[in-house]
């Protein structure tokens, strides 16, 4: 066990992507969009993706964030690396591509980069659902960063409901 | 740890830069101390007093001498008895001191603790520990402005009651409670409860006397004053037995070994002087500037609202302010670019991913903690100083709110 409390020594990438994120907003004509995270949580990202339907490559992604400086720079980040990938090139990223992305993320961080990629994943399943197609690399079982996204989900709505059952004990 | 973890932060300050004007409003985590009081310190490294103040020579007596007048210094504000205290390398160790030295010294006469739930989380893991050492712990809620259930309080005390500990004024949300009162009801129905106070953020911001209070144990933590961190102090009325807790050599404090930091104890002690000497123009000030910035804030920028209370029920230095669809890393970083330096409850930046415990026991939702920023106004800043933070504060909020993917409903 480490002696000293886990710092939050950010990267200079990190701020540089906090102050000028790439990518931000909504995308009008996006082919789909996907959240992860949740305003409970302190953590909630969005992510849009215009895909050409023929090619299956990401035209173009956008991201929006509700979150601390290392969940927008991930989301950011990550938009920019699947700019001009085929979504199976996509699917294939991991948190920790984010993370090295960002010149590596405090580990207490990690979940902001598999927040971020949970949330493509999301997309990317939601967009060939509504294709009606199911690719032969797509897994049927949620990966893990998918995974994960649903525990932090799950995992606040916890404590809430503990909360809220102790402040009525209280009343 | 991860790779990332201890990593130099020197480039990031390079990206940072040095903002054009800095106004520091988080003393609530640290202090920034002011000149006069360093002055007060550094003689005593070197130049007078820096012997060990239990040593029969000239550089010890000094020390002693020091020493002494810095403990009546410290104890007459709030009318206490200098020979009853214990001087300590923090508040959070005079929390401990009074709370598991009480306990553990008198178990033979009950196994109950009461604490409120907004205590300083010196106090409310300390009341934790004892509890895993199978003592009852029970916590007496407070309500949306922090102010703790006083008929609750009394439900709660009974003949196995043994300590209660409540503190004077909320650290994060300047709730000042009604500490007379509760006195009052602790002692009706058990007069052998101790009850310890933690004072730590009410010591030169509201006035208040031992005496009066009735209180059994009282913590203070000078770098609340704006004195050095790592000195507090804790009042323990005569007749009380605490266990030691740590153990060695004895200077001056039997239960707190060690020689003592006299600079430090200068530095308390002149911290303690400046404040109460112009004790109301420092409390107006203090008042006028929270008052502004509050004030500011609510009318300026949308989706804003006040945790705690107003006005005279609250600290003159406390603001605090939940600013929805934003987070409060995202917001402590964004202003920190501007030179506005504050602190969030949000879990994000506490880095123990946990919101605040305060802000949930008033029954604010995660959302609402997620999004709250802490700001503590001094007899140190300025009306300009809150003009610039009225300046930055709404643009860095509106940025923060464009990148959001939380969005008021109709926007
Ligand atoms: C109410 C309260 N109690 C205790 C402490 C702990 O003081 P220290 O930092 O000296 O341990 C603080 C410090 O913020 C406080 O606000």
């Amino acid at each position: 066990m480490p002696t000293k409390r886990i710092p939050l020594p950010y990267s200079p990438k990190v701020l540089e992507y906090f102050r000028n994120p790439k990518n931000l907003g909504p995308l009008e004509d996006a082919s789909v969009v996907a959240m992860a995270g949740s305003p409970a949580c302190g953590d909630m990202i969005a992510i849009y993706l215009k895909v050409n339907d023929e090619s299956e490559i990401i035209e173009k992604a956008t991201f929006e964030s509700y979150g601390c400086a290392a969940n927008i720079a991930a989301a950011s980040v990550m938009t920019e690396m699947i700019t001009g990938k085929t979504l199976k090139e996509a699917w294939n990223l991991t948190w920790k591509d984010l993370s090295d992305a960002l010149g590596g993320l405090p580990s207490i961080k990690f979940h902001c980069g598999i927040l971020a990629v949970g949330a493509l994943r999301r997309a990317i399943r939601e967009y060939y659902r509504k294709k009606g197609k199911n690719p032969d690399w797509l897994p049927e079982d949620l990966t893990k960063e998918e995974k994960m996204a649903l525990e932090e989900e799950e995992l606040v709505k916890r404590l809430q409901k503990r909360y809220e059952r102790m402040l009525k004990r209280g009343e | 740890m991860g790779a990332g973890d201890f990593r130099s932060v020197e480039e990031l300050l390079k990206a940072h830069g040095k903002p054009p004007r800095e106004v520091y409003l988080d003393c609530e985590n640290s202090p920034w101390v002011p000149p006069e009081v360093i002055d007060a310190m550094l003689p005593y490294f070197n130049t007078i007093g820096y012997g060990n103040p239990l040593i029969t020579h000239k550089a010890g007596w000094e020390a002693y001498e020091a020493y002494r007048r810095a403990l009546i210094q410290i104890a007459r504000p709030i009318n206490a008895d200098p020979q009853q205290f214990i001087i300590t390398h923090s508040g959070t160790e005079a929390n401990n001191l009074a709370i598991k030295g009480y306990v553990l010294a008198n178990k033979d006469k009950g196994r109950k603790i009461v604490v409120s739930e907004i205590e300083h989380l010196s106090v409310i893991f300390t009341a934790e520990y004892l509890k895993n050492c199978g003592f009852e712990v029970v916590k007496v809620p407070v309500d949306a402005e922090g102010f703790i259930d006083l008929e609750k309080l009394a439900d709660i005390v009974d003949r196995e009651t043994i300590l209660v500990s409540i503190m004077l004024v909320n650290h994060e949300i300047g709730t000042i409670e009604p500490l007379r009162e509760a006195v009052e009801v602790v002692k009706d129905k058990n007069p052998d409860v101790v009850f310890h106070t933690d004072a730590a953020d009410a010591y030169g911001k509201i006035k208040f006397d031992v005496e009066k209070l009735g209180v059994d144990m009282v913590s203070l933590s000078a770098r609340k004053i704006y004195g050095p961190r790592g000195v507090g102090a804790l009042y323990v009325r005569e007749g009380i037995r605490l266990e030691k807790l740590i153990h060695g050599q004895i200077s001056i404090e039997e239960l707190w070994p060690g020689v003592e930091n006299v600079p430090l104890v200068m530095g308390f002690a002149k911290a303690s002087e400046l404040i109460f000497k112009d004790f109301d123009r420092n409390v107006s000030h203090m008042r006028k500037l929270r008052d502004m910035l509050i004030d500011g804030i609510l009318s300026s920028i949308p989706y804003t609202f006040l945790n705690g209370p107003k006005g005279d029920r609250r600290a003159p230095d406390n603001v605090n302010i939940s600013f929805l669809y934003c987070e409060g890393e995202a917001m402590v970083i964004e202003l920190s670019t501007h030179g506005v330096y504050v602190s969030s409850g949000s879990a994000c930046a506490s880095r123990m991913l946990e919101p605040s415990h305060v802000l949930l026991a008033i029954g604010r939702k995660f959302e609402e903690v997620h999004g709250s920023l802490l700001m503590k106004v001094t007899p140190y800043h300025t009306v300009e100083d809150i003009k610039y933070v009225l300046e930055v504060l709404p643009k860095a909020v509106e940025r923060i709110r464009s990148i959001s993917a939380l969005k008021p409903e109709g926007d």
